[in-house]
């Protein structure tokens, strides 16, 4: 709202100015930040309705499991070729998929639950990771690798960010109603269909291409929040989950504007920037949202008649 | 009547242990049978394994020409994640996946469908709860609905009355006698002998063995029903492996 009067009224008072200085200027006159921020409202539509499933599904610290996981194959990549956007989208892609999958099938083939089979997994990749790492020296440009850099991102790596956040939005499409119903009601799946078991790997997938995607924007470590953060948010203004779904895109494509506009005035580094956004919007979410929000449930109101 | 489901010497467990021991008999198409037994007894494990969730250990659950993915089945603890955010009427929606798939749009005809199965449960109204708003009696009422809008031939009720109050399970046996009326095939795992008696014509009783399959009121019986109680102990971790032929029951 105030963005729009802001435009239209800009020539008409010092006060305005300084806020279209302050808040649209960076974008017309800079392009790593036009850039940056389609990256983070391409990282926004694919991986906010990927972390709603995972919150729903007590997923969240796989998620963040998964993230490091990731790491040591992104590493390797990095080792063989250096910054190479695509030695290390692959090496991600490939160490993610491993990890996923087996302990997807680990946790489907036998009776440890999936977190449990996750944290050997992941556990076992970080090791293997660190390792090969350790024998071949290390680097500053593993900084690179662990926090990323969005405000450094290049036209290919948008095109893979925006590529992965395609594909996502498709395949979810295609997996939505299983994976559903995969929630609420896994018995009730089994008993009428087979596309639970493929639905799950396929949303498991999506989880770690979403993953490598944020990888390339706000580092291994930072990866995952986009993802949590906003469905964490949504958790708080909707009980229905297409809401959730819409509102979590939109707090993380809000949190990745807002927070590369503190970057680029405070010089904080743009993925702890976003993350810290998204972190208020959170806090936020938990002390006002209408959905069991903090504030909420210490002054209910008189109680209703019905 | 022809047999809607065939058990032929049928042993179901787990890590090859028996929980359901040599069942043999058929179900006819079109028959109400309740299937009662002390706790442990097997009831549970037998559903599973005639909606084929539970591989058998040996023999053979014969279904005709009927998919186990047809049958409707109500588990005992439905594995229920209740604070999911989903509305009922979309919940219930889910029963028609055999008919609609992934993709299948819910049309006119559908959603008139799930309107009227909820009038029919008494759920008008709570279309647009979310399911965790239920208390125990409305969600049962849902689960009832589902199973009404897969509309299926046979039908597995997993103990469907437990903890419910003295209306609403008067309100579902209505449903379920009505299912009867229509010629579909329903079984039921119960423990109220009286709701037995009253509504059900034929019964299993079944305590890890067989003890007794026919009509009801020969069956619950005060010996069958101390023998029933008498067969079921603990799984023994070093029993040996069953070699005995149980005599089949000619059905």
């Amino acid at each position: 709202m105030r963005l729009r009067r802001v435009s239209s009224t800009r020539r008409h008072g010092r006060h305005d100015l300084m806020i279209y200085d302050a808040v649209i200027a960076p974008f017309t006159e800079f392009e790593f930040m036009r850039r940056a921020l389609a990256g983070v409202i391409a990282l926004a539509l694919g991986g906010a309705p990927i972390g709603v499933f995972l919150m729903l599904r007590r997923m969240s610290l796989v998620g963040d499991a998964m993230a490091h996981a990731i790491l040591p194959g992104a590493a390797i990549g990095f080792l063989l070729s250096g910054l190479n956007l695509f030695a290390m989208t692959f090496g991600g892609l490939v160490a993610g998929f491993t990890v996923a999958i087996l302990s997807g099938l680990v946790a489907r083939a036998t009776e440890l639950k999936e977190d449990a089979s996750l944290a050997a997994f992941y556990l076992v990749s970080l090791a293997l990771g660190v390792a090969i790492v350790s024998i071949k020296g290390t680097n500053i440009d593993l900084l690179h690798v662990l926090f990323g850099n969005i405000l450094a991102m290049d036209d290919q790596t948008l095109l893979v960010i925006a590529f992965n956040a395609t594909i996502t939005l498709l395949v979810l499409a295609v997996i939505y109603r299983p994976l559903v119903i995969e929630c609420v009601d896994p018995v009730f799946l089994r008993t009428v269909s087979r596309a639970g078991a493929p639905a799950h790997l396929a949303f498991l997938a999506l989880v770690v291409i979403n993953l490598v995607n944020g990888f390339h924007a706000l580092g291994t470590l930072l990866a995952v929040g986009l993802m949590i953060l906003p469905a964490g948010i949504a958790r708080f203004w909707s009980r229905d989950i297409t809401g959730m779904i819409g509102i979590a895109v939109a707090s993380a494509a809000l949190s990745g504007f807002a927070g590369l506009l503190l970057s680029f005035h405070t010089k904080i580094p743009s993925g702890p920037a976003i993350i810290l956004v998204c972190a208020t919007l959170y806090v936020v979410s938990v002390l006002f949202g209408s959905v069991s929000g903090l504030v909420r449930q210490l002054f209910p109101g008189r109680h209703l008649e019905a | 009547m022809s047999a809607q489901l065939k058990f032929r010497d049928v042993t179901l467990g787990y890590d090859r242990h028996p929980a359901v021991h040599h069942l043999s008999g058929e179900v006819a198409a079109g028959a109400l049978v309740a299937v009662v037994g002390p706790n442990g007894a097997g009831k549970s494990t037998l559903f599973r394994g005639i909606v084929g969730i539970l591989k058998p250990l040996a023999g053979v659950i014969g279904l005709g020409d009927l998919n186990p993915r047809d049958i409707a089945y109500l588990p005992q603890t439905a594995d229920i994640d209740r604070s999911f955010p989903i509305s009922v009427y979309d919940f219930v929606g889910t029963g028609l996946w055999r008919r609609r798939g992934i993709f299948g749009g819910l049309g006119k005809n559908e959603q008139v469908r799930i309107t009227e199965a909820l009038g029919a449960v008494g759920l008008s109204g709570f279309e647009n709860r979310p399911i965790g708003t239920l208390s125990g009696g409305q969600m049962q009422r849902m689960l009832f609905t589902r199973v009404l809008l897969q509309d299926a031939r046979v039908i597995v009720l997993d103990e469907p009355f437990n903890a419910i109050d003295a209306k609403t399970s008067a309100d579902l046996v209505a449903l379920v006698r009505r299912w009867h009326a229509e010629k579909r095939t329903v079984l039921a795992a119960l423990h109220d002998m009286e709701l037995v008696r009253a509504n059900f014509p034929e019964t299993l009783l079944l305590a890890r063995s067989p003890v007794a399959w026919g009509a009801t009121s020969e069956v619950l019986t005060a010996e069958n029903l101390l023998a029933a109680r008498h067969m079921c102990e603990a799984f023994d971790d070093a029993a040996a492996p069953c070699v005995e032929h149980a005599p089949s029951r000619a059905a």
